[in-house]
């Protein structure tokens, strides 16, 4: 079990920045996660980036907590650095009639495939980004695949029997 | 003493034989099969050519990475919805006389990906002549393919097997399997979020067997 004190120490950082930064945090199994309101997620990537080395993205996905749940989705942000090897994790909360969140390519250029990804895959709306296009799936395809109420088989003509 | 003596002595310097049956027998004996692997039945396929089962002994161990240059197109794998557009490509750009072996259960009916990603079953693109069942299919099932296909060629008749104009074949894309032009840029794709029911119950959804 790694120790997280250094983390939570990032957290206390975030907060001192500016209170409204850190909705909530999570400690679990040496990992710590740091829930932000979406509309300042840009400023705290942007800070943990130019203030504490956080200078890799190494991951952003999204993920689907089902139709029935508010907040539906979740997007979420691993960060790494190179320099402390410290890894932390970001998540923003969205709901499902407006799934939107701004785009983050502005702080780490590899976002931009992972946000395309995300929004193939969940339909999650990068606002801002420069090509918010399908990645993975065809470009005709109708739905998003990893949303919880996608049925396996998918819609018309994809389901040709 | 070789064959040749013993052949000029019994046969005549001529001899009729039906046209087909010559052609058919020059067909058959070097079918060049297109590369299609795409899964891990790929890997079966190559070994097919392998030394351990050497399929050059069937005429049939030149394969081709163009399909200009080729008669059979070997499926091998799943064939994602996203390949199949390429697929049905290649598949036009082959000259005739062409056929279609499919290999493996996920080629010939999407297999245990039974999902929106796989096409179910490569016949839905391309008229498939030879189905090998198998997950992945042994080489020596694959053999058996190739040699249950050159027996198919021997029955075949070269009136049939005509090149389609230009045109035609170019017709002949199966709608929906190219995908349409890109740019659904985000103001579209937020268009197209509507909630919608639960699970719309396609045709596919139908089907008895599962």
């Amino acid at each position: 079990m790694t120790d997280t004190k250094v983390l939570h120490e990032y957290v206390e950082k975030l907060k001192a920045e500016n209170s409204d930064w850190v909705t909530d945090f999570k400690d679990a199994r040496g990992e710590v996660t740091v829930i932000v309101p979406r509309e300042s997620i840009v400023d705290v990537c942007r800070f943990l980036k130019t203030k504490h080395v956080f200078d890799m993205l190494a991951g952003l996905n999204g993920a689907d907590r089902g139709p029935e749940e508010d907040p539906r989705f979740e997007v979420l942000y691993h960060l790494f650095s190179t320099k402390h090897f410290n890894r932390l994790r970001l998540k923003v909360l969205l709901s499902d009639d407006d799934p939107h969140v701004l785009t983050v390519t502005t702080v780490w250029k590899t976002a931009n495939w992972h946000e395309r990804e995300t929004f193939d895959m969940f339909g999650v709306i990068f606002d801002e980004h420069p090509d918010l296009r399908r990645i993975l799936l065809p470009s005709d395809f109708d739905g998003h695949a990893l949303r919880k109420d996608y049925p396996l088989r998918g819609f018309e003509p994809y389901s040709l029997t | 003493m070789g064959l040749e003596n013993t052949l000029f002595e019994s046969l005549p310097d001529v001899i009729t034989v039906k046209l087909d049956a010559v052609v058919n027998w020059a067909r058959k004996s070097s079918l060049w099969p297109a590369t299609f692997g795409l899964a891990c039945c790929a890997i079966e396929m190559m070994n097919t050519v392998s030394a351990r089962n050497d399929l050059s002994r069937f005429g049939a161990e030149t394969f081709r990475a163009s399909p200009r240059q080729a008669d059979v197109m070997i499926v091998s794998g799943r064939v994602s919805r996203k390949m199949a557009p390429a697929l049905r490509r290649i598949y036009d750009q082959m000259p005739e006389p062409k056929w279609v072996i499919s290999m493996g259960a996920c080629a010939t009916s999407g297999g245990v990906f039974d999902n929106y990603a796989i096409v179910q079953g490569v016949d839905k693109i391309v008229p498939v002549d030879v189905y090998v069942p198998g997950c992945p299919p042994r080489p020596e099932m694959l053999i058996h393919a190739i040699m249950m296909l050159q027996e198919k060629v021997m029955n075949e008749s070269v009136r049939d097997r005509r090149d389609t104009y230009e045109t035609e074949s170019r017709q002949s894309i199966v709608p929906g399997t190219l995908p349409v032009t890109m740019g659904t840029e985000s103001e579209t794709a937020a268009k197209k979020i509507t909630n919608r029911p639960y699970t719309i119950a396609s045709r596919h959804e139908k089907r008895k067997s599962s």
